[in-house]
């Protein structure tokens, strides 16, 4: 198999994921020691970074902190996202129980970027486990210092607190999760205003995925150039891919942002199993593009992936093989997006449920004259006027099935002519 | 100042101004159904989509912000396709038996629905609504008719303040709910009737409105006539009856009343009204005309004051009785009889 | 109020003193708990756990007549502490040295003691109060019905004062007034020995200038109180009582008393919009038109002016109450000029200074709040933001604790505190129309703490006999921690079962309010 290339998991595994000693060892917390020292260039050097968000939005991680940095408050948040929802994915997992500390050290850093003297973990509630784990290590760092009060002996004070996420996946949008964490029924918040200049209890609030915030460490200590040594201009570094469905070899591995889809398929997945052919992948999570196995050499690339049809998201790969049903599939997803809209927007909330409605009817040939127009119709609503990433996203399976396989809802369907809509 | 031109007509608004603040200051109508004027936007239901160039998904005018140069167009063929579709999905899952329903003529969606040219649904009905609640006394609840709107939930929490309502369950099963599967009548709703006022559909309708539509009914802007914060409401009259009330914005009432306000009516045309002078005769109160009562306390009011001086006369006025009755009362002691002994129950 | 009630979202310490605010002023309540949603801390002080209660930062349940010696212990915690507004006290106020005089006595744990309250959390009201930087204080009649009531009064404005939280937005001292128009029938001169906007009938030239105003010779001597009236009529000194639209046979203290006076007047002339207890006994019976059937204006308690309108007809022959007035004064010899409310209010105006610029072409646009001396001036929401109505500075009004008028003792050993509820309002004739509304709240009922009940051999929902000095009435017993051991608590509402039966006419001598929140009785099970 291919070597990876391993910035955020270096060393994971090979330590105790509990002991800041031997985090310490491998040249740990290194990263905060730097950005402590020099407080007013980290913004700059993350943004020289060209880091992007890797929870699936994709926005340049310095330009973000710089907007918490700008506004005034008596107190501001770092929250981590480790909600991890999306079906398949365990990326963000990986991290948290293999090498915690470089997620507490990251955030530390864009703690003493921003002026925030309180950090929470907002945990999915599905990982008990890692929560156990997170603990240890949390009481651990606390015990040498490296956070809590006075970290590193610097005068500044940092601390990180545990909480246990509410298990729906809308709680992974950012608002939402902060709703959440305030003790209401986690729904996303109109936005603006953004949670970076009013977030947690009406305070400014940087929220980063688990993968985003672990690359500060080494940003700090080798600098954004060897950081843009990887990856792609737009898109520098290195990414957890998640591969999982019909893969001989499923599972996260690290990556440089742009390698192919082909390569994750065939030289680290090792293609279908039982000689199986790949008919097609879903790219970028549950609610990412289908494209078909024609579209193998696209690089996994935020841009590349937009321009070819496919979704870069949080970097998962789903591969369905030829056995594969895709109005099957189609109907898999729908359900699961009816079942976890937070029901706040009209189009998700009821938009959801008339698209599983209307894939039945494909799915059952029982459609009738006017409903791929008004699955269309439908889509197109939802796509631009629900509220949140969740319903915005969830038509897009559907959509991208209906540009790549034309066919397939007129063979399934009542009338053939609705075709002339697609 | 900020300014935008909405529809092709420029305006002029405070920063931190809404482009639904910004159309309604131009008299431009934009439809909403989650918006409440006290609360901030929850930019929810979608209805008030707009189209802001330059910016290529459409806006929402409730909750987005004014900007300097900002141009706005609040009804083409793109915003009417919207929101016909989030119209059609209110309908699909709402029973549409407007025949027998308290709302008709009020009801928003129906107008909504009227407005933009929906007969029927294109989308099917997807789930089963739960049991109506008719347990309070002064309202019911219906939630095949619900369009999770939320007006209701945030007014009985946010403005109201009572945290009686609240929502159960997420996506298409969410439903308005009292918490602990509880009902009205054992709950802790103290029967304001203020999410009725606020509910847009026939969801929420009181237990009276079964008896008028809309269209039958004046109105008439007064003050609520009972303790001292002096709310602002509507009286709803048909045929010459009092037969609801509704809350009004007033200084001192944000769009709200309390049940008294709202429900406690009935006594305005109440069959026990007093309708004619009455005289004591052999002990008994017995109907008189107007000329023999008032001639009647005339000429005891002057006979006592001829023989024990306006001392032995004294008044008491009305905490509830208006300014100018007070004033005439209280001139009528003082110039008329001529005494100062007027009070009235200012201690309760 | 000497602030405006919307300026309550806005607070962040609410301080609620003898105010069930979300039964009694539901709509303020409301507010009051929005701002405790926006993050305000409440302090809440009363003889019932009432609803507000719950969501105070601090709650005192104090015992029923110890207003006075709780607020003195508040100034004496401020004071020790240097809490105190010192630029304002200095600049605004004087007599503090007296004020300090007498709240000295009040230590925290003297006053724990006086009011059964635990010295600590009145201390932590007293710094939460003293240091907020918007903090109104709201009352009601839990502060004034009592024989100690004005200088209940007179100590919220004392404390006030010494934080420097009057004449300031979000801030002040805001009785909640219990009628809707009480307010107005004060500014009115429905006071005997006020004209209107309290122009003193004792100042001569007030009355010169209403003697020129009115054409007539008017009398010098301040009158009568309800109180004394009824007392009058008892003796036969008052032969004749003209009520409008009052009840004084449910609402009044010592019902029995009220009774007698109403039966011995020789000519009772009762007008009102229904046959009430105090009808029944009438004279003659004049048949009023309600709110809903006429013009006007009313004026709330935070001094605001707005109209009501007419939407129906007044049934049968009855009248608006200031054409039967006017009927009768011209009867009597004296003619009014004004032909409708509308003349009426600009006849207010011209000799109200207070009331100068209200009209009802104005009032159409705008509700401004008195004083609001001319059509230009935009109305006074916020009272002494720059002088105090005797002039520059507010004088300190220290007044020291005194018991209750009765205390309990082995015959009467309960305190009996009386007040409203939501659902019902006043001696319900209006409200008790409604059979909605009676069907959740139409009969009376008595609160017994657990404790107390379980001695008496009282379970919940038990009829049982409340007596005091002055009669008896019998009830559905309410077993509950929201009053204290030792203390029972009655809504006055119910004509059936009148707590006013029971309650003391003794009055303050100031206010001449009678102590409708003390008094000694005894409940037996039945
Ligand atoms: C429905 C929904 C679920 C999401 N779930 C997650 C999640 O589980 N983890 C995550 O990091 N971001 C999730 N996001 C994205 C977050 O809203 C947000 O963009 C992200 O946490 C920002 O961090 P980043 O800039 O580091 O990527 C979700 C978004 C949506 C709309
Ligand atoms: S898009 Fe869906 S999940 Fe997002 S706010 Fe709307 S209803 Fe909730
Ligand atoms: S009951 Fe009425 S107000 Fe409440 S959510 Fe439903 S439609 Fe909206
Ligand atoms: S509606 Fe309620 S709170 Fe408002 S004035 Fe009437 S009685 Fe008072």
């Amino acid at each position: 198999m291919m070597e990876q290339v391993r910035v955020v998991l270096d060393h994971a595994g090979d330590i105790s994921p509990i002991s800041s000693e031997e985090y310490l060892r491998i040249g740990g917390y290194q990263g905060l020691k730097k950005a402590l020292e020099a407080t007013e260039t980290i913004i700059d050097t993350i943004k020289a970074s060209g880091l992007r968000g890797r929870g699936g939005a994709g926005f340049p991680t310095g330009l973000k902190l710089s907007f918490t940095a700008n506004t005034q408050a008596d107190q501001k948040y770092i929250v981590c996202n480790a909600d991890e929802g999306e079906p398949g994915t365990h990326k963000d997992r990986i991290i948290m129980v293999e090498i915690p500390h470089r997620l507490f050290e990251g955030m530390a850093i864009a703690a003493v970027a921003v002026g925030a003297s309180q950090g929470y973990i907002y945990l999915r509630a599905e990982y008990p486990y890692v929560a156990t784990i997170l603990e240890q290590a949390l009481a651990d760092a606390r015990r040498q210092g490296l956070i809590g009060s006075n970290i590193m002996g610097s005068g500044v004070d940092f601390d990180i607190q545990l909480f246990i996420g509410a298990g729906s996946y809308v709680c992974g949008e950012e608002t939402a999760l902060l709703d959440s964490m305030e003790g209401k029924r986690g729904e996303p918040r109109f936005k603006p205003p953004f949670p970076g200049v009013q977030g947690l209890w009406g305070r400014p609030t940087i929220i980063n995925n688990v993968e985003t915030l672990s690359n500060l460490p080494a940003i700090m200590v080798k600098g954004p150039k060897w950081f843009r040594s990887m990856g792609t201009e737009r898109c520098p570094g290195t990414k957890l891919f998640t591969l999982c469905g019909n893969i001989a070899h499923p599972g996260v591995y690290e990556f440089p942002v742009g390698t192919t889809i082909r390569t994750l398929f065939e030289e680290v997945g090792g293609g279908c199993p039982r000689g199986k052919k790949l008919m097609a992948v879903q790219t970028g999570g549950a609610s990412g593009n289908i494209i078909p196995a024609s579209l193998l050499d696209t690089p996994m690339d935020i841009d590349a992936c937009a321009e070819a049809g496919a979704t870069f998201g949080a970097g998962d790969l789903m591969f369905m093989d030829e056995d594969s049903c895709l109005l099957d599939v189609l109907e898999n997803l729908t359900e699961f997006f009816e079942e976890e809209s937070c029901g706040k927007c009209t189009p998700c909330r009821e938009g959801n449920t008339q698209l599983l409605r209307l894939i039945r009817e494909f799915r059952n040939g029982t459609a009738q004259e006017g409903d791929l127009n008004l699955l269309l119709e439908l889509s197109n609503v939802m796509r631009g006027g629900c509220l949140c990433g969740l319903g915005q996203s969830s038509p897009n399976p559907i959509l991208s099935v209906l540009r790549f396989y034309p066919d397939l809802f007129v063979e399934n369907s009542y009338r053939k002519g609705d075709l002339a809509y697609a | 100042m900020l300014n935008l031109v909405v529809d092709g007509q420029p305006v002029q608004v405070e920063k931190g101004s809404t482009i639904l603040q910004a159309c309604e200051k131009m008299g431009i109508e934009v439809p909403t159904l989650c918006y409440l004027k006290h609360l901030a936007p929850e930019g929810a239901c979608r209805i008030c989509a707009v189209e802001v160039q330059g910016v290529k998904n459409l806006q929402f005018a409730c909750a987005a912000l004014c900007s300097e140069g900002m141009e706005v167009t609040t009804m083409n063929e793109r915003i009417a396709g919207f929101r016909r579709i989030v119209i059609e999905l209110l309908l699909a899952n709402h029973d549409a038996d407007c025949f027998s329903c308290p709302a008709v003529g009020s009801c928003e969606l129906y107008k909504l629905a009227m407005d933009y040219g929906i007969e029927k649904s294109r989308f099917k009905r997807t789930k089963k609504p739960r049991p109506k609640d008719e347990t309070s006394e002064f309202f019911n609840y219906d939630p095949a008719k619900c369009i999770l709107c939320r007006r209701c939930v945030r007014t009985c929490n946010e403005i109201q303040s009572n945290r009686t309502l609240s929502l159960r369950d997420r996506g298409v099963r969410t439903s308005v709910s009292l918490p602990f599967g509880k009902v009205f009548k054992d709950s802790s709703c103290v029967s304001c009737g203020n999410c009725v006022s606020a509910c847009p559909t026939g969801a929420l309708t009181t237990k009276a409105s079964k008896h008028y539509r809309s269209w039958e009914l004046t109105r008439t802007r007064t003050t609520c006539p009972y303790c001292g914060v002096g709310c602002q409401m509507d009286l709803l009259v048909k045929e010459g009856k009092v037969v609801g009330v509704e809350p009004a914005d007033g200084p001192a009432n944000p769009g709200i009343l309390c049940v008294k306000g709202k429900f406690a009516y009935r006594f305005i045309g109440h069959p026990d009204r007093l309708k004619t002078p009455l005289i004591r005769k052999d002990g008994v109160l017995s109907p008189a005309s107007w000329d023999q009562a008032l001639d009647y306390v005339a000429e005891g009011i002057k006979r006592i004051k001829e023989e024990s001086g306006p001392q032995a006369i004294a008044g008491f006025a009305s905490a509830r009785a208006t300014n100018e009755d007070n004033y005439v009362f209280m001139k009528m002691m003082r110039a008329a009889i001529g005494t100062n002994n007027v009070d009235h129950c200012a201690r309760l | 109020m000497t602030n405006s009630i919307s300026e309550v979202v806005d607070a962040d310490v609410i301080l609620v003193c003898g105010s069930n605010t979300t039964e009694t002023h539901p709509v303020i309540g409301a507010q009051i708990r929005q701002a405790v949603n926006r993050g305000a801390k409440l302090i809440v002080a009363d003889p019932r756990e009432i609803p507000l209660a719950e969501e105070a930062e601090v709650f005192l349940p104090i015992r029923p007549g110890t207003n006075v010696a709780l607020l003195n212990g508040m100034m004496n915690v401020i004071i020790n502490e240097g809490l105190l507004d010192k630029e304002y006290v200095e600049n605004r106020t004087e007599g503090f040295d007296e004020l300090w005089e007498i709240v000295k006595e009040y230590t925290a744990d003297k006053v724990g003691m006086i009011c059964g309250i635990d010295p600590e959390d009145l201390k932590k009201a007293a710094r939460l109060y003293a240091t907020a930087e918007r903090a109104p204080i709201f009352y009601a009649m839990g502060i004034t019905q009592h024989t100690t009531g004005t200088a209940g009064v007179m100590s919220t404005a004392n404390l006030a004062l010494l934080c420097g939280k009057v004449g300031k937005y979000g801030c002040g001292v805001n009785p909640l007034r219990g009628q809707n128009n009480v307010q107005g029938a004060c500014d009115m001169g429905c006071l005997p020995g006020d004209y209107t906007g309290y122009q003193k009938v004792a100042n001569p030239e007030a009355r010169a200038k209403f003697e020129a105003f009115w054409g007539v010779p008017l009398p010098s001597k301040p009158g009568l109180t309800i109180t004394e009236i009824l007392s009058g009529a008892e003796t036969g000194d008052i032969r004749c009582l003209y009520i409008m639209g009052e009840n004084p046979m449910v609402s009044d203290a010592n019902l029995h008393h009220v009774e007698q006076a109403l039966r011995r007047c020789e000519l009772l002339i009762v007008q009102d919009i229904f046959l009430t207890e105090t009808a029944e006994l009438a004279d003659v019976v004049l048949p009023a038109a309600c709110y809903a059937e006429k013009e006007g204006t009313f004026t709330n308690t935070e001094r605001r002016v707005q109209r009501i309108r007419a939407a129906v007809d007044a049934p049968g022959e009855s009248r608006e109450d200031w054409i039967i007035l006017s009927e009768i004064m011209s009867r009597l010899g004296y003619e009014n000029s004004f032909t409708s409310p509308r003349e009426i209010l600009e006849e207010i105006a011209q000799i109200t200074p207070s009331y100068g610029g209200f009209s009802y072409d104005r009032l159409e646009k705008e509700q401004p709040q008195w004083p609001c001396p001319s059509p230009e001036h935009p109305g006074t929401p916020i009272l002494h933001t720059a002088k105090f109505s005797r002039g520059e500075r507010a004088i300190f009004k220290p007044s020291p604790y005194m018991p209750a008028a009765e205390q309990p003792d082995e015959h009467y050993p309960f305190i009996l505190t009386t007040g409203r509820i939501l659902y019902q309002y006043h001696t319900r004739t209006m409200t008790g129309k409604s059979d909605d509304i009676n069907r959740i709240a139409g009969r009376s009922f008595v609160e017994i703490h657990p404790t107390d009940a379980a001695k008496k051999g009282i379970a919940q929902g038990d009829q049982v006999k409340v007596a005091s000095r002055r009669g008896e009435v019998i009830v559905e017993a309410r077993v509950t921690e929201r009053v204290s051991e030792g203390v029972i608590f009655m809504p006055f509402h119910f004509a059936e079962a009148p707590a006013n039966r029971l309650t003391n006419n003794v009055v303050d001598p100031i206010s001449k309010i009678p102590e409708y929140k003390v008094c000694s009785a005894q409940v037996q099970a039945l």
